[in-house]
């Protein structure tokens, strides 16, 4: 047995929670389920339009942007755990790694990818 | 060090995998839980206390002294709310968010350490943990707002979706700042080494960790959807935002993770940067490491003050700034939290190489003495002058704020 068990304890307990609270609220409450209750909310008129799955390209532009940034935050974790030990050399590497980067950034502004428009 | 499995070993001698398992069950799930629910409770009762008395209202009075009780009654009365799943909604997704978005909130307490030894996991992957784990509640935001069959609710999940995806990067920059500081990723680990008088916090040790205090903080105000970044739930363009077809239980879950995420976030704010379970008085906490038991209480006690003032902030921001918008939000982010996020953990990271060294008999220490008291003498002017500057506008409006009520404010 080691830490993670008490992660899954902590797992199942927060989905025995959140089920059981949902499962005694359709027990108790009551059922009176009408047309003009089950559609969907439009400020009390007939819904004009319904979602259909097209959205704006920003949003997944964001989501490209999000991945870089992730990937090279990955990387920094292990770096930063280790970085007393590696000295000099780690934080100069560190450096370069980030000086990379930074110019990518920087291209990634002056092309307009930042933009929200 | 330790964790709860050592309290478990240590109360049942040779307990076996089974015996330990219940016994965590026993000793931590049901004490963890009532402690969840308390502070749900008690951060929605706060924060109508607060909203109120910002407004120069009494909030809720009725329930129990001054409206304690009144979110429990609210609680009642929801369980009684008929269960609703709109026309049209995907019936599976849109009863598993709720459900999914209090998980990712609850699990994350596994790793918030109320004391040296009252934790349910002590991961040598700590903060890492709480980056990953505490985007799963977005994604049940994401999945309810997508399930709803309505067109506010996508519209507030691709919001959240952008928000929490965006944000994460200034708030990984602050943890992984943190890490470098502490040399390890354990929360236990970054608590004890701010141990000492209250300069050697994370928050004093060098220049830049008051920059990334920020950052972390405004991220996490991000993180959890809280005004001003409250976009996906804006009620005055999408009505609710995500959950505006969800109503009864499956509304409290969601609401009850919120406020879960609020006190997780600032618990981890005060773990990271404001010395844990450690009081900031150096003679007080070496006498408390010599009794575990009195140890445990005042460092929880500590903790626990620490993270409800963030989670006063919180609220005080919410109740002062209005809503940025969407294109604001993106700027924040990418064009200021990211760039500064990067030159702080850089030149966090060197100054820690040059003064952090044990070799130069505990410069950083004395550093850190001195730079605590730059920042508290800074902020005491920079508070006096904003209360100056703004005095005759307040009282003039507070005046004529009593004079309209036709009473004195606070008696209503």
């Amino acid at each position: 047995m080691n830490e993670h068990t008490g992660i899954a304890v902590a797992l199942v307990l927060a989905g025995v929670i959140a089920g059981g609270m949902v499962w005694l609220a359709s027990i108790l409450g009551k059922k009176n389920p009408t047309p003009g209750k089950l559609a969907p909310f439009e400020c009390g008129n007939e819904p004009i339009a319904l979602p259909t799955g097209r959205l704006a390209i920003k949003f997944y532009m964001t989501a490209i942007l999000f991945i870089l940034f992730d990937v090279e935050l990955v990387f920094l974790y292990p770096w930063a755990v280790l970085y007393r030990d590696l000295g000099v050399l780690g934080l100069t590497e560190m450096f370069i790694f980030l000086g990379v980067l930074l110019v990518g950034f920087v291209y990634a502004w002056d092309n307009g990818a930042l933009e929200w428009k | 060090m330790g964790d709860f499995f050592t309290l478990v070993d240590w109360a049942v001698e040779d307990a076996g995998f089974w015996g330990r398992l219940i016994g965590v069950v026993a000793v931590w799930a049901v004490p963890i839980t009532v402690w969840v629910s308390v502070v749900g409770l008690f951060s929605i009762w706060l924060e109508r206390k607060v909203s109120a008395h910002i407004q120069c209202r009494l909030g809720p009075m009725e329930v129990g002294p001054h409206g304690a009780l009144q979110t429990l009654a609210d609680g009642i009365k929801l369980l009684a709310k008929e269960d609703i799943i709109p026309q049209g909604a995907d019936r599976f997704l849109f009863a598993l968010a709720p459900i999914l978005s209090f998980v990712g909130s609850f699990v994350v307490f596994a790793v918030v350490p109320f004391g040296p030894h009252l934790i349910i996991a002590d991961l040598n992957l700590g903060i890492y943990f709480l980056a990953a784990i505490g985007s799963i509640e977005a994604i049940g935001v994401i999945a309810a707002g997508w399930a709803s069959n309505n067109k506010w609710s996508v519209f507030g999940a691709v919001r959240a979706a952008t928000q929490v995806v965006s944000y994460e990067i200034p708030l990984s920059l602050s943890l992984v700042t943190i890490a470098c500081l502490a040399g390890t990723l354990s929360t236990i680990g970054i608590v004890e080494s701010q141990a000492g008088w209250i300069w050697n916090w994370f928050l004093f040790r060098n220049p830049f960790m008051v920059i990334s205090f920020l950052i972390f903080y405004i991220a996490s105000l991000a993180e959890c959807k809280r005004a001003p970044f409250d976009l996906p739930e804006a009620e005055s363009e999408l009505v609710s935002g995500f959950h505006t077809e969800y109503s009864g239980m499956r509304f409290a879950i969601f609401f009850l993770a919120e406020y879960a995420a609020m006190y997780v976030v600032s618990a981890m704010g005060a773990v990271l940067f404001l010395g844990g379970w450690y009081t900031g008085i150096e003679p007080l906490d070496s006498w408390l490491t010599t009794s575990p038991v009195l140890g445990n209480v005042v460092g929880a006690l500590a903790i626990i003050t620490k993270a409800f003032f963030l989670v006063f902030v919180q609220m005080w921001l919410r109740w002062t700034l209005p809503r940025i918008r969407l294109d604001q939000m993106m700027y924040l982010c990418f064009k200021v939290l990211v760039p500064v996020g990067m030159v702080v953990f850089m030149a966090a990271a060197f100054w820690q190489g040059v003064f952090g060294a044990p070799d130069l008999g505990g410069l950083g220490s004395k550093f850190g003495l001195a730079w605590f008291v730059v920042v508290v003498v800074g902020t005491t002017l920079w508070v006096k002058k904003t209360i100056r500057r703004t005095k005759g506008y307040a009282s003039a409006n507070f005046l004529e704020h009593q004079a309209r009520l036709g009473h004195d404010v606070g008696v209503s």
